[in-house]
């Protein structure tokens, strides 16, 4: 099963997920646009300011985002040594050439790497699957089919992985597990896929048994509320991506990645 | 009525004030006519059932049985409405109080026999409020409603218990709930305690006498084990051969058609199943034993301690304890499939036979000889794409001649009446047929020990006994049986020594 792990509740856990990832994206598609060292670094410094009230503490914090710590320079460093290069050329060796281009290259994505999936797993570390369920299908608006499907489904991932687990010993226990990796993945694929299957069929019984898809207007147990806190967090990811790309802007580093070069 | 601790804030708390409402009017017991009724599956050519004509009145609590196979999850399925007319071809009419199922959604609750598949949400209130919200209860009568169907069941938990941490016999008690929240003229169980432990068996039937009791609802159950069901019905309707054979007071059908019943499979109170012969063999050496052994399923998350066990030679041992107890994790550790938390599983040398290190460092193939495992959910451990198929796997890894499997699946195929199979697509198997596969599987190779999890649950009285003296065979052969089991009866019929993990300590 999938262990939703829930933080001592603080404000910004309770908000409608529907407005985190509402902030979320805002904050990042304006981000995504340029790649430039300045519209990153600064909505980045903005970001690391407002963490300590994201309300997941600490140890919480390095927890959920330590891969994206050691992903992004992972990412700088390649591009540093394979990058596009351009202007003066420092050290080549091979098909590694690092230029001045590629550096300056290196340090906008590493930037933008934390900057756009920092706030995401700190927004998201709270969000709840059925919370968001209930946002989206109440605030967005979403058809309550699709929402419900997609929730029921997502729990019954956690069975996936015990399914596999026991398909590995199982096949373990009829001889077939020292030779034929790939072969006996894919077998494996397909038996997940099978048993998945029955599973899922079984579930829309279930769920048909008790009313879902029935004709006539479905309700919501738990209201999803999006009042002025939703509102403000969504405001304050929009801020963050007006100040930085003012800033860049204005420091001629916007670099617009759609627009003529 | 006292409410639950821990309801979630927001919505829920909202609603502590309209609980002083008083609910909707109970719902009315609805009436099921059934005529002329019949049900072909789209891929056969037989009818499952046909020419059914039955009127089970309004507040009844009827008991469905009959053997594997005669049509009675079809039947109900049909009476909840959720019978896909792409499933299949039906004739002649089901009416509840009147209407067709599937536009009478709610008066009809049904609760499955899979613990695990039918849980659609995460916490234990919004599952039990989700048949509500698609019936379109307004929001302020959920929240009453919810509280009050796990009251009614019993299940005294938080409602944001997360519905993953729940036991089995908790699961089914919480689909109930969801049922009983709905607030059904018609309550269908079909198998609800097939796959629990005796003590979720009385909890779910407990529950279930008290939810009839208290909404007098009309009550439709399939169950293979009267004795648990039979003080709560008033009636048992018998199908077989396509069609109801008996129906009556449940003391009539039982005393009229008991014998034939247990001959079919049904468990029937006074109709003990067929106990293989006591064993004649004198007991051999020790071939597996554990030593200060600690199992974990996950790495890091040690779960039962084993004092000491010894897996001896022409016996059975038989490992009980309740739920959660790691007798599946201990049965995979004794079967050489996942490494011991600490401690060792100690093979003679006669069982080693030239392996060195311990049964999970031995190679896959090292282990078809050696310790064969039958898993709980055959469908994990299915191979191939025939029934001959899945006997040869083992064999075949083994490098035996082909003259040699042959011989060995033939004779694996007529013991267990697979022979009409043979050819079949091991997925279609009914429940019973897949667990005798499994076991014919296993046995083909000849493990000099058998681990076998949970191989009678669910099954009915005659799979029951066709597999006890199949295991007692194989005891008699000189082989060493581990069955892990929550039924006693499947130890004393194999005069097993038993181990006992956890639970009473």
């Amino acid at each position: 099963m999938i262990d939703i792990q829930t933080a001592a509740p603080s404000r910004v856990a309770r908000l409608n997920p529907v407005a985190k990832l509402l902030a979320i994206v805002v904050l990042t598609v304006p981000l995504v646009l340029t790649l430039d060292a300045v519209s990153a670094g600064m909505a980045l410094a903005i970001e690391l300011a407002l963490f300590p009230f994201a309300g997941l503490g600490w140890r919480q914090f390095w927890r959920r985002t330590w891969i994206v710590w050691l992903l992004a320079p992972l990412t700088g460093v390649t591009i540093a040594l394979y990058g596009q290069a351009s202007g003066h050329i420092y050290a080549e060796w091979f098909v590694v050439r690092v230029s001045e281009g590629s550096l300056t290259l290196a340090l906008a994505t590493m930037l933008r790497v934390l900057a756009i999936a920092l706030p995401s797993v700190v927004l998201f570390a709270t969000v709840d699957p059925t919370d968001l369920a209930d946002g989206l299908a109440q605030v967005l608006r979403l058809p309550a089919r699709f929402v419900l499907g997609g929730l029921a489904g997502l729990r019954m991932v956690g069975l996936f992985v015990d399914d596999w687990r026991a398909l590995e010993l199982a096949r373990r226990s009829r001889g077939v597990a020292d030779r034929g990796r790939i072969r006996r993945f894919l077998g494996m694929a397909f038996a997940l896929l099978v048993l998945s299957i029955r599973r899922g069929t079984k579930l829309a019984v279930a769920m048909e048994a008790r009313g879902f898809g029935a004709p006539g207007p479905r309700t919501w147990a738990r209201e999803s509320r999006f009042g002025m806190a939703e509102w403000l967090l969504v405001l304050l990811g929009a801020t963050i991506a007006a100040v930085a790309v003012t800033a860049a802007v204005l420091a001629g580093s916007w670099n617009f990645i759609l627009g003529p070069s | 009525m006292p409410s639950l601790p821990g309801a979630r804030s927001g919505s829920a708390s909202d609603v502590t004030a309209q609980s002083a409402l008083t609910p909707a009017a109970p719902p009315h017991p609805v009436a099921v006519g059934i005529e002329g009724w019949g049900w072909r599956h789209g891929s056969r050519r037989a009818w499952a059932l046909r020419e059914v004509d039955l009127r089970i009145e309004p507040g009844e609590r009827v008991l469905l049985l009959g053997a594997s196979g005669s049509g009675k999850s079809t039947l109900v399925r049909a009476i909840a409405g959720v019978l896909g007319a792409d499933e299949g071809e039906s004739e002649g009419s089901i009416r509840l109080g009147g209407a067709i199922p599937s536009a009478a959604r709610g008066r009809a609750g049904l609760v499955l026999q899979d613990p695990d598949s039918q849980v659609v949400l995460a916490r234990v209130g919004d599952e039990v409020a989700f048949g509500c919200e698609n019936l379109g209860v307004p929001r302020e009568q959920i929240w009453h409603r919810v509280r009050e169907a796990l009251e009614l069941v019993g299940l005294d938990v938080p409602l944001d218990r997360s519905t993953s941490a729940l036991s089995g016999g908790q699961k089914q008690r919480l689909a109930l709930a969801a049922v009983v929240a709905m607030r059904p003229g018609l309550i269908i169980l079909d198998e609800p305690t097939a796959n629990l432990d005796p003590d979720g068996v009385m909890q779910v039937r407990d529950a279930v006498a008290r939810v009839v009791e208290q909404t007098g609802a009309t009550l439709v159950v399939v169950e293979h084990r009267v004795a648990a069901w039979e003080p709560v019905v008033d009636r048992v309707i018998v199908l077989a051969d396509g069609g109801v054979v008996a129906d009556g007071a449940p003391e009539a059908v039982l005393r009229d058609r008991g014998e034939e019943l247990a001959d079919s499979g049904v468990w029937v109170p006074g109709h003990r199943a067929t106990w293989p012969p006591r064993a004649t063999r004198p007991r051999g050496s020790v071939l597996v034993s554990t030593d200060d052994l600690v199992v974990a399923r996950v790495p890091g998350r040690p779960i039962a301690e084993i004092s000491h066990l010894e897996v001896t030679e022409g016996a059975a041992t038989a490992i009980t304890g309740p739920n959660g107890a790691g007798k599946s994790t201990l049965g995979l550790t004794l079967a050489g499939l996942i490494p011991p938390a600490s401690g060792m599983v100690v093979p003679s040398s006669a069982l080693a036979d030239g392996q060195r290190g311990h049964p999970h460092q031995w190679p896959s193939r090292a282990l078809l000889t050696r310790l064969g495992m039958v898993f709980q959910d055959p469908e994990h451990q299915l191979l191939a794409r025939t029934v001959r198929g899945e006997l040869e796997v083992g064999p075949r890894a083994l490098g035996l001649a082909e003259s040699e499997i042959a011989a060995r699946v033939e004779e694996l195929l007529h013991r267990l009446r697979l022979d009409r199979l043979a050819e079949a697509n091991p997925y279609t198997l009914s429940g019973g047929e897949k667990r005798r596969l499994t076991v014919a599987a296993a046995l083909a190779t000849r493990p000099r020990v058998l681990v076998l999890d949970e191989p009678t649950f669910g099954q009915d009285a005659r799979t029951w006994a066709e597999l006890v003296a199949l295991l007692a065979r194989v005891r008699e052969e000189g082989s060493a049986v581990v069955t892990i089991t929550h039924d006693l009866e499947v130890a004393d019929a194999l005069d097993a020594d038993r181990f006992v993990l956890g639970g009473s300590s």
